[in-house]
Order: C-alpha cells, then sequence, then structure tokens
C-alpha cells in the first residue's frame, strides 16, 4: 500500500514538472528541428560557379545503392564545348525512388563530385503510388534548398581547405623547430 | 445440463471435466512486441502448451547478405535488432575486420564502445516500457521514451538518424564525432541518469509490479543454458556470463564495471538485471569518455573495396538482448559466400513452451514481455 502511494507521488511529481516544462512537442504545427547532420532524403547539388549540376551522371553511387533505388544517364556537356566547364559530361537524366530509398548515405560517400547530398528534407508523402520518384529537376529544387539553408560547401573544398591549414601549420612548426636545432647543435 | 435448450453443452462439459480451449495471440496482438503469434492450449485460466509462430517478419537478411557487397552488409545489420542498431552493427564491422585482420583505430573503438552502451540503455529503456504495459501500468512508457528520446537525438547528431544509423563502417566509423559532442553528451548524461533512477523508481520495486513479476516465469540455471539463453535472461537465472568480460572484445577490458546478477531466474529478475545494467552502461561510458583519445577514426584500409581473403569466422558480442554472434564465410569476393546470424532474442524465445507451461493467460503476456524479444532478429 505504501509503496503503490509511493509510485503515485513520483507520477505527480513528474506530472507537475511536465506542465512546467513539457517534454512533447504539437508535431506538424511546432516542426522539430533538425541536428546538421540529419540524412534526410538525397539530392542533387548546383554548382553556383558554372550554373550546372555538380552531377556527371557516372552511375557509383547507383552501382553502391543496396536498395538499387535510383537511376541515371550521362550526355555530353554543352557548357564544356562552349569552354565554360571543366565538366565533359553532365548528368542527362537522374530519378530516385525515395519509397526505396532507406537514407543509408552511401551514395553520398561514394560520390567522387560532391553531387549529392542527403538534404534535410523528410516529409514528403503523397497522394500517388509513384508520387515520390523524383527526377533531376525536382532533385537540385530540393539539393538548392538545401544549399542556401546549410551554407553548403562542397565537402572537397573543405578537405582540401582542412588539409592545406594543416599542411602550414606543419611548416610553421617544422621552421620553429628548425632554429631551436640550429642552436642546440650551436650549444 | 441435459435440458440446455442451445443444445451446445458436450458429453465433457456435463460431466464437468476439464476442457482444453484453443486460444490465439497475435500477430496483431500489442503485447506480442511485433508481429509474434502464439496458440494457447488453455484449460480454464492455465496455460497447457503452447505452439509458437514466428516468421511474420521474415525478410531474408542472411540471403540477401549474399548479394550484398560488405559495405552494403551494414545497413541490413541496422534492420535486424532495430532497437540496438549500433550493436548489431558493431558485431558485423569485427567480423569482416577479424577476417582481414583490420586494426581499426583507437579512437572509433572508443567511439564504438561509447555509442553501444548508450544504444544498450536506449534499447533497456524500452524494454522498461514495454514491460510496464504488459503489466498494466502506462506511466513508465512514457518516461521511458522521454529518455530513449534524448539518446536518440544524439544519436542523430552523430550518425544523422535515429535508427538506421549506419555509422559503424569497417576498420572504424564513418566520421568523426561532431564538433560539439562533448557538450551534447555532457548535458545528456545527467539527464539520462535522471531517466534511468526514474524508470527504476517507479517500477522494479513497486508493489503490484513486484506480485505481477515475482516467481513468475522461473527458470533453473541448468535449464536456461540448455535452452542457450544468454544475456540478461541468462544472468538472471544467477549465471555469471557476459561476452564483455567472459571475451572482452574491443576495449571492454579497459573498463571497470560490474555483472549484474539475478538469483531465481524469474521475470522480476530478469527486469532488476536489465535495470541495473542501465547503471553499469553509464558507469563504462563516463570512462570511456575519460580515456577517449584523439586520433582517426577510420583505417585507411576500410576506405577501399571491401575483399576479405577467402575463410570463415565467428565472431560474437553482446548485445542487449544477449550474446549475438556472425559466422561469416568468405571466398575472396567482395560478397560474403554465407553470413550465419545467431539472433539472441531467437534463442531465447525458444523457451517460451517451457516458460508458459501451466502459467496463467494473464501472465503470458509478462513472460514473454520480460524476455525482451525482438522480432525483427528473432524472423531475420
Amino acid at each position: 500500500m505504501l509503496n503503490s502511494v509511493k509510485g503515485m507521488m513520483l507520477t505527480l511529481a513528474s506530472t507537475f514538472q511536465g506542465l512546467k516544462k513539457p517534454v512533447t512537442r504539437e508535431y506538424p504545427k511546432q516542426p522539430t528541428p533538425v541536428q546538421p547532420r540529419f540524412m534526410g532524403f538525397p539530392a542533387l547539388t548546383w554548382d553556383n560557379d558554372v550554373d550546372e549540376p555538380f552531377c556527371t551522371g557516372c552511375m557509383v553511387c547507383i552501382r553502391n545503392c543496396p536498395t538499387q533505388c535510383m537511376s541515371a544517364s550521362m550526355m555530353d556537356n554543352p557548357l564544356n564545348e562552349e569552354g565554360k566547364s571543366h565538366r565533359r559530361k553532365i548528368v542527362d537524366y537522374f530519378e530516385i525512388n525515395l519509397n526505396r530509398c532507406i537514407l543509408c548515405g552511401i551514395c553520398v560517400e561514394v560520390c567522387n563530385f560532391d553531387a549529392i547530398v542527403m538534404s534535410h528534407e523528410h516529409e514528403m508523402s503523397t497522394y500517388e503510388r509513384n508520387g515520390d520518384r523524383v527526377d533531376l529537376p525536382a532533385l537540385l529544387d530540393i539539393g538548392k534548398k538545401y544549399q542556401r539553408e546549410t551554407a553548403w560547401i562542397p565537402p572537397t573544398v573543405l578537405a582540401k581547405a582542412k588539409k592545406e591549414a594543416e599542411d602550414a601549420a606543419r611548416a610553421a612548426a617544422a621552421e620553429n623547430a628548425e632554429p631551436a636545432a640550429a642552436a642546440q647543435e650551436a650549444d | 445440463m441435459a435440458e440446455d435448450r442451445t443444445g451446445l453443452a458436450t458429453q465433457a462439459q456435463m460431466n464437468a471435466e476439464p476442457v482444453e480451449m484453443l486460444l490465439n495471440m497475435g500477430p496483431q496482438h500489442p503485447s506480442t512486441h511485433g508481429v509474434f503469434r502464439m496458440v494457447l492450449w488453455v484449460d480454464g485460466e492455465k496455460i497447457v502448451d503452447v505452439e509458437p509462430h514466428i516468421g511474420y517478419l521474415h525478410r531474408g537478411s542472411e540471403k540477401l547478405c549474399e548479394g550484398e557487397q560488405y559495405h552494403q552488409i551494414i545497413t541490413l545489420f541496422d534492420r535486424m535488432d532495430y532497437v540496438a542498431n549500433f550493436n548489431n552493427e558493431l558485431v558485423y564491422c569485427q567480423a569482416v575486420e577479424k577476417l582481414m585482420g583490420l586494426a581499426v583505430p583507437e579512437r572509433a573503438e572508443y567511439v564504438r564502445v561509447i555509442l553501444c552502451e548508450l544504444n544498450r540503455i536506449a534499447s533497456h529503456l524500452l524494454y522498461v516500457g514495454t514491460i510496464g504495459l504488459d503489466a498494466g501500468a502506462m506511466t513508465p512508457t512514457m518516461f521511458a521514451f522521454r529518455g530513449r528520446e534524448r539518446i536518440q537525438s544524439l544519436f542523430e547528431a552523430i550518425s544523422g538518424a535515429r535508427m538506421m544509423h549506419n555509422y559503424f563502417r569497417i576498420g572504424g566509423v564513418k566520421e568523426d564525432l561532431p564538433d560539439n559532442f562533448e557538450q551534447l553528451i555532457a548535458e545528456l548524461l545527467p539527464l539520462l541518469k535522471e531517466d534511468v533512477e526514474e524508470s527504476d523508481r517507479i517500477l522494479t520495486f513497486n508493489e503490484i509490479f513486484l506480485t505481477r513479476l515475482k516467481d513468475v516465469g522461473s527458470i533453473s540455471a541448468e535449464e536456461a543454458i540448455d535452452f542457450g539463453f544468454t544475456g540478461p535472461c541468462l544472468r538472471g537465472c544467477g549465471v555469471e556470463y557476459d561476452v564483455r568480460k567472459a571475451q572482452p572484445y574491443s576495449v571492454y577490458d579497459r573498463f571497470d564495471f560490474d555483472i549484474p546478477v539475478g538469483l531465481d531466474g524469474d521475470c522480476w529478475d530478469r527486469h532488476w538485471v536489465r535495470v541495473q545494467e542501465m547503471y553499469e552502461s553509464l558507469k563504462i561510458i563516463e570512462q570511456a569518455l575519460e580515456q577517449i583519445p584523439e586520433g582517426e577514426v577510420v583505417s585507411s584500409l576500410g576506405r577501399r573495396l571491401i575483399r576479405p581473403p577467402a575463410g570463415e569466422v565467428y565472431v560474437r558480442a553482446e548485445n542487449p538482448r544477449g550474446e549475438i554472434a556472425v559466422h561469416l564465410v568468405s571466398n575472396g569476393t567482395d560478397r560474403p559466400y554465407r553470413l550465419k546470424v545467431r539472433p539472441p532474442s531467437f534463442c531465447n524465445l525458444s523457451a517460451i513452451k517451457r516458460l508458459l507451461y501451466e502459467s496463467w493467460i494473464a501472465d503470458s503476456v509478462v513472460i514473454l514481455g520480460s524476455l525482451d524479444i525482438v522480432l525483427g532478429e528473432v524472423d531475420r
């Protein structure tokens, strides 16, 4: 009996605390913010410098997808012929069946061109059975939205900058060490 | 009775003899923890025989593994025991690493241990919530899910997904912890400790809960071993066996923690062991956070196309539900020749016939709940 009262007290205390500081959210009205690393549906990125997609349609993501949810094809890049772009090939057609996608992020990891990202999009229910089969323009739209919202920098650019900074730091350390070593030798 | 107008009374009823009745439970039953079906033969309120039906969630994961490349299989392991994803990823990655003779960077090992132990707490919190429901209490579920939600938010910050992480890699982890990880975990741990204590306080020694669980579904240590029990179910019987201590993998030999052990092997002991394990996991996390070194998180070899040499390995690890093991046979190509999983819940569930025999119908739900099965793993 006493134990039941004790249990009741715990519940009561928690109720009052919950009224003061609620844990639950009224989800559709009050959306939960996602974490920066959140993996939503995959999307294709847009190269704003050249005004074309990063994707060259090389199909490495398609070969590595565990569920085979994508398909793509490539074509000769007209902008390359005009000399505006360094990409000789460009994506012609790209489709992802988001109903099949398991959001594993393997496509992003294997991509050599920073062309695909896991966007923060996760509310994409539709009324049609094939409504979640998104094509190239739609994927690029999601990608552009993601790039805009997160101030996206291509990972290879980030890695390059990081490596350069490390190299510079190492060179500086070596320079500092050299006079010290010389001083020691002189002693 | 002879003048029964409905004419339904049988000879047995007229003689007041016991009548066995067939009772179907599941697969769409909230207390079967998924899609598990039991056909119960009952005599009044006593269960005389049980016929468990599994396979409603069978996806052929083991066969699918044979058609996927080594780095793609991690996603399948996420979906086997969908309550303890990190622990499942760990055992698979360890199997491939052992076959390849791959050394994992120290930091990656610590990251793995921290995440696995957090996942163990998340899994046990879910268990506390569901056993509360099974025993007739709604409140613990709400409390437990609050704690579980906090852990999952941290997982989302680290791996990008709340449940299907795909974060561990063969030879390390996908990427380093986020920059604000220390702040996140410093915020999480005190709250988590409170949540664990609260889930312990509200249920473990509750009078009603004790009467519902104590001396229900008892099994002796010998029998438990014969049935292949592992994990909290076996430790609840008083056998001090934990793979983390018996055959330390990863960096578990560097931590100081105890193995909680029960006495009678009944439902309450299994519950108590799980609750105590959450405290032990917290201890491990704290020690790991102190010891975690700086450095690389993925071995450079793991980045290449993974093609282990021909051969086979058997690797085991401690899941929240028990001992999970992977038997991996490779023929030297980029896909495994055969991958067999020893799922802990499947082996623990094998004793359901013995545990339910001669018990009450009302207890069947609690007994099943105390085994803490995950159907994704039972059916694979």
